[in-house]
């Protein structure tokens, strides 16, 4: 439980990394030793095509501060055509939130590769600093948790 | 427009009498000239009912899920949105075809009784439609209003009828409606701040009821079972706790209705807290166009969705929420 | 209830160094759900493992988590453990804390509590997994090779010579395929029938192969190991069994003006024929559009003058049904056709010739039995132009963009061929760029320039005006020098694009594997799983995947043989748990998911369902296919009703970790 003092906010931050590249890709990071933030926290899925929109509206929800969704580069997935479904499903999801007054650094798509260990880290880094420059999400929390959390 | 209602009874009493189909659906007299309801008529006797007049704003395409799966055959009466709707079930798979008649039917456009009873206040009485006026009698007597100014949101940018095939067709007359572009509110949308634009949805937005009365109009919201019903689904539940809740539930089904969505404006119509509901959608539409090229939902059976398909070209997501045409402000 | 165990891996000191493990496994006792917790310095170790069995055994754990390295690296291993302690494999979670927490933090509380934090995620997951098993499918033993073409030809021999049965369906009157057409071969000018015939003797003497000419395939069902094709054999007019292929009735045949489409229509055939001297079935075909009999039911003097009674008028188109493990399409190609070029005067001269009708004007079998005459008036020309990248790397529309990489290639034979046998034929070429990569292919293309002194001229040509006096006037330019060309030419000879044999389009949708824009068959990944179709048990071989030589077209024909192979000598196949399953009481039926499958692993089946009160309702519902889906997920986020989940990735697996990670 976080206490109400002048203790600086950490934003919570949720990375959806394909199993196939951007999880090694995160891997390789960490062979590599190469830092980012540890509010970054990753979930693995198969595909970057298998992040349904209710996910990252979740994480939202439950007081997420940033959402991003790692995976092959567009004609490298695994699954042949995953990323490309990904691909338009996010561009139409986070430019409707953004239309709902969602601040649209808080999403973001980075393709990563298996081998590109440094920018796996060099993207968690860059879309941290993003992240605690806009500070808490209060528009798309649920208020519940917060109170939850300032009651606690 | 009693001429045309005339000519839908006819065909509708033919089509029964001769046993070509054994139902009609259309729309049944209320209690007032505003309210009439989607009905199925299966005898002659029963048309007495029946009822085409400016208040049959109802899409009646969605009840064909059901109703297209029964013993027998069916007639259904489609405007020019319904037309996309019908194509659109269609597509995927939801209507049995071959237990379908359609036959088009000529609209002159539909009011909006809300926009009237803003006008003239909540008791009215009887409204008249003349064409480019309609009369609207209440207890404090008759008054013209200008019939653009009271139409459905929806009919103020007619997209015209659907190719449908083997359809049938009832005009007697041209119809003329207006034609504004259906993006300007959309647009205006996106050249808020982002502030204003959470100001104007979170006061749209938290002014929903959790009725579902906007799920269960949209002919794209037919799911055997919602996910907003299904505890599997991490989103169940028709709680109204908090603003969230909303916003949660208009995004999942603006985003479960995209590519699918015809842009009927039906959500708009019946939502009784008069939330602009279409606006979400025709947001998705917008930027799909823009994005991924023209489409329409429904303009032909089997249609490719810009969802379900993609070219090794699209624009990633960061690019995409910056470019001319889609971003917001 | 589920009762699970938790064990921290110190991974020596690259997790303990940075994270407290010790801490980690304390506090995640507390846990909800949580019966053991334990910390190891390696997990992964015999030693490790045992310790998991012994917890599993002892605390009757119905789920594990594991805290260490990547699961990318271990997740087997811990799986295997955890199977032998009796314990479903899919019943374990690996919460990443080295590779993604003690080896990118430095300090030591915050990669601690981060390390808790992905513990507790795969707690949550975990809670939440369902026991899982591999599927299994049986093989049938027996492989289909879609074009007998080269590339057919190759992939079934060496199917066939690893004990299998294969067919090879063929659409026309005889295997060989394009190259029975071509003359001589790049880089060595040796001919093609000399290595090619022998192949098509060698098919039609192997008892494991079965060659189906002039058919087709009509209808694909099932998927891998188990296809039921159905194939179309068209109807012949001659019994294949008794006809012995005399050509007596050639002979006999009084409507000889058919165009003779193996001499790409430059000379004539009768309307019954063998479509050349070695085809493979050696059996005569009737044409039934040019027919007199089947036309106008007089005639019938092939039927009296065989002796061994093969005629028969009454033959009609036969279905046969056939089962296989595998398919190998090897469709070929066919180059395009050139009506939308008129710049160079290709309808309107004959002595405007592609590629392919040169190498039948060269070949001693072909229409002026392999002396070079023009066409037109069958005069010796001494002139020749070839024009390279006709209608490829063409973005106007015309053509098509790709380079159809064997032109080069050819035309630098053709060049060297003419100047070698009619010394005195002066030979230019206009090309945009010479690409001859490959062993021994520069240097042949040199030997043309150096050796042969073909005048090759870097530029694009505009126009070619046909003359009175019967030549070619090919107006060009020349880049280098800058500066307009016009030659006078007696010949014209287009290095025409290639673009694969329309039939595929029906046969990639039979086989519900994708195509692209060009309509090449698309490979399953393009540098590692280049003769694999998206689609399980579906092999591409040769230009039906894009364009390619004879020695390339063989290699990925051995290629596609050996993935075949490897494929039909397993008795069944193990399918991978984490699949797509949809709930039939939500689905819609709305094939929305089906259009995203990338391996066509959904179909359709109309179920009766039971709506109480004795009430039934026949339901559309999707079916995915276990045997061929590949567990991307794509179909849950398409499908609206949610009624497509992914076993191993469920939604209420990921909502419940993304709910552990924002939990503050």
């Amino acid at each position: 439980m976080q206490e109400v003092t002048n203790k600086k906010y950490v934003p919570t931050i949720v990375a959806f990394c394909c199993n196939w590249c951007s999880y090694a890709g995160a891997d390789l990071a960490g062979t590599s030793r190469l830092e980012y933030p540890a509010n970054v926290k990753i979930i693995r899925v198969p595909c970057s095509c298998r992040v349904n929109p209710l996910f990252i509206l979740k994480a939202f929800q439950r007081g997420a501060d940033g959402v991003i969704l790692c995976g092959c580069h567009p004609g490298d997935c695994h699954y042949m055509t995953g990323n490309y479904y990904a691909r338009r499903r996010m561009s139409l999801l986070f430019n409707f939130l953004n239309y709902l007054g969602i601040e649209k650094e808080r999403t973001r798509v980075e393709w990563v590769s298996a081998a590109e260990g440094a920018k796996f880290s060099a993207v968690m880094n860059d879309f941290a600093k993003t992240i605690n420059e806009l500070g808490e999400n209060k528009r798309l929390q649920d208020l519940r948790v917060k109170g939850d959390r300032d009651n606690g | 427009m009693d001429n045309l209602q005339n000519e839908i009874i006819k065909k509708a009493t033919a089509l029964l009498t001769d046993k070509t189909v054994d139902r009609v659906i259309g729309w049944k007299r209320g209690e007032f000239v505003f309210d009439p309801s989607p009905a199925t008529f299966s005898t002659v006797e029963s048309l007495k009912d029946f009822v085409y007049n400016s208040f049959c704003g109802a899409n009646l395409s969605k009840y064909l899920i059901a109703e297209s799966k029964k013993e027998g055959k069916i007639a259904v009466f489609l405007k020019a949105c319904d037309s996309y709707s019908f194509n659109q079930l269609l597509t995927e798979k939801r209507i049995k075809k071959e237990n379908v008649l359609p036959i088009l039917v000529q609209c002159n456009g539909m009011l909006d009784i809300f926009k009237i009873k803003n006008e003239e206040g909540e008791v009215v009485l009887d409204v008249l439609d003349n064409g480019e006026t309609v009369t609207v009698k209440s207890p404090y007597g008759d008054r013209n209003l200008n019939k653009a100014e009271v139409l459905l949101t929806k009919c103020l940018s007619c997209k015209g009828f659907a190719q449908v095939d083997g359809a049938e067709e009832i005009r007697v007359s041209e119809s003329t409606l207006p034609n504004l572009d259906r993006f300007d509110i959309v647009k205006e949308l996106e050249n808020m701040s982002e502030d204003e634009r959470f100001e104007f949805w979170q006061n749209e937005l938290s002014k929903c009821i959790r009725c579902n009365a906007c799920r269960n109009v949209c002919p794209a919201c037919s799911c055997t079972k919602c996910v907003f019903d299904n505890n599997d689904s991490g989103v169940a539940g028709k709680a109204n706790a908090d603003s969230i809740e909303e916003q949660l539930f208009h995004v999942i089904r603006a985003f479960h209705v995209t590519g699918r969505c015809t842009d009927c404006g039906e959500c708009s119509r019946v939502c009784p807290q008069r939330i602009p509901l279409h606006l979400l959608n025709r947001k998705f539409i917008k930027d799909s166009n823009t994005l991924y090229g023209e489409y329409q939902a429904g303009a032909v059976v089997d249609g490719k969705s810009p969802l379900t398909s993609f070219t090794e070209k699209d624009p990633d997501p960061t690019e995409a929420v910056n470019m001319e045409g889609v971003k917001n402000a | 209830m589920h009762r699970i165990g938790v064990f921290i891996c110190w991974c020596g000191s690259n997790i303990a160094a940075t994270v407290d493990v010790e801490k980690v496994a304390e506090v995640i006792k507390n846990e909800k759900g949580v019966v053991f917790s334990a910390n190891y310095q390696y997990m992964c170790s015999e030693n490790g493992q045992q310790l998991i069995k012994k917890a599993i055994k002892e605390h009757n754990l119905t789920g594990i988590v594991i805290g260490s390295c990547s699961p990318r690296m271990h997740e087997q291993t811990f799986r295997r453990a955890a199977e032998s302690a009796g314990l479903n494999p899919y019943m374990v979670e690996v919460a990443n804390i080295r590779e993604h927490c003690s080896w990118i933090h430095k300090d030591k509380v915050e990669a601690t509590e981060k390390a808790i934090i992905l513990v507790r995620t795969a707690i949550a997951k975990v809670m939440l997994n369902a026991p899982l098993t591999e599927g299994e499918s049986p093989v049938t033993k027996r492989a289909l090779v879609i074009g007998g073409g080269i590339a057919g030809i190759q992939a079934a021999l060496d199917i066939a010579s690893a004990g299998f049965e294969v067919d090879i369906v063929e659409k026309n009157a005889t295997i060989g395929g394009r190259m029975a057409q071509i003359d001589k071969t790049f880089p060595t000018l040796d001919c093609a029938a000399c290595i090619l015939t022998p192949k098509m003797v060698e098919c039609a003497q192997n008892d494991k192969i079965d060659i189906l000419t002039y058919s087709e395939i009509d209808y694909v069902q099932g998927f891998v190991g188990n296809f039921t094709v159905t194939i179309k054999r068209k109807a012949r007019y001659v019994d294949e069994k008794k006809c012995t292929g005399c050509k007596v009735c050639m002979d006999a045949c009084p409507s000889k003006k058919g165009l003779n489409e193996f001499n790409m229509n430059m000379n004539n055939r009768p309307a019954i024929y063998i479509p050349f001297a070695q085809a493979i079935p050696n059996v005569a075909v009737i044409d039934p559009a040019q027919c007199i009999k089947l036309k106008t039911g007089k005639c019938g003097l092939c039927q009296m003058k065989c002796g061994a009674g093969a005629i028969n008028y009454e033959m009609k188109d036969e279905y046969i049904d056939r089962k296989y493990g595998a398919i190998v399409v090897a469709t070929g190609f066919k180059p395009i056709d050139l009506k939308d070029f008129n710049e160079y005067a290709y309808a309107d001269s004959k002595d405007v010739i592609t590629s392919l009708e040169l190498e039948r004007l060269m070949n001693a079998a072909g229409p002026t039995n392999g002396t070079l005459l023009r066409p037109s008036d069958k005069t010796h020309p001494h002139d020749i132009t070839f024009i390279q990248c006709v209608g490829s790397r063409d973005v106007s529309g015309c053509g098509k963009p790709y380079c159809s990489k064997i032109c080069c290639m050819y035309t630098a034979k053709h060049a060297m061929l003419i100047r070698e046998k009619y010394p005195d034929t002066k030979v230019h070429v206009f090309y945009i760029d010479v690409r001859t990569p490959g062993k021994n292919y520069d240097e042949f293309y040199r030997r043309a320039v150096e050796q042969y002194d073909v005048d090759y001229i870097k530029g694009m040509v505009g126009k070619i005006y046909p003359q009175p006096n019967g030549k070619l006037l090919v107006q060009g330019s020349n880049l280098i020098d800058n500066e307009q060309v016009l030659i006078e030419s007696d010949l014209v000879v287009l290095a025409t694009a290639i673009e694969p044999e329309p039939s595929v389009r029906k046969v990639a949708t039979l086989l519900a594997t994708s195509i692209d824009t060009n309509n090449f068959l698309t490979e399953a990944h393009p540098k590692l799983r280049p003769v694999e179709s998206p689609t399980a048990g579906v092999f591409l071989a040769g230009v039906v995947q894009g364009p390619r030589d004879i020695p390339e077209t063989v290699a990925m024909a051995s290629a596609c043989a050996a993935k075949v192979i490897g494929l039909l000598v397993k008795d069944s196949l193990k399918t991978n748990p984490c699949i797509a399953q949809s709930n039939e009481n939500m689905c819609n039926g709305c094939s929305q998911c089906a259009n995203v499958c990338a391996y066509g692993a959904i179909s359709y089946i109309d179920k009766e369902f039971r709506l109480g009160g004795g009430r039934t309702e026949v339901r559309r519902v999707a079916y995915v296919n276990p045997a061929v889906c590949q567990g991307c997920g794509a179909c849950t986020v398409t499908c609206p009703s949610g009624a497509m989940d992914l076993k191993g990735f469920s939604t209420k697996q990921i909502m419940s970790e993304v709910e552990a990670i924002c939990k503050k």
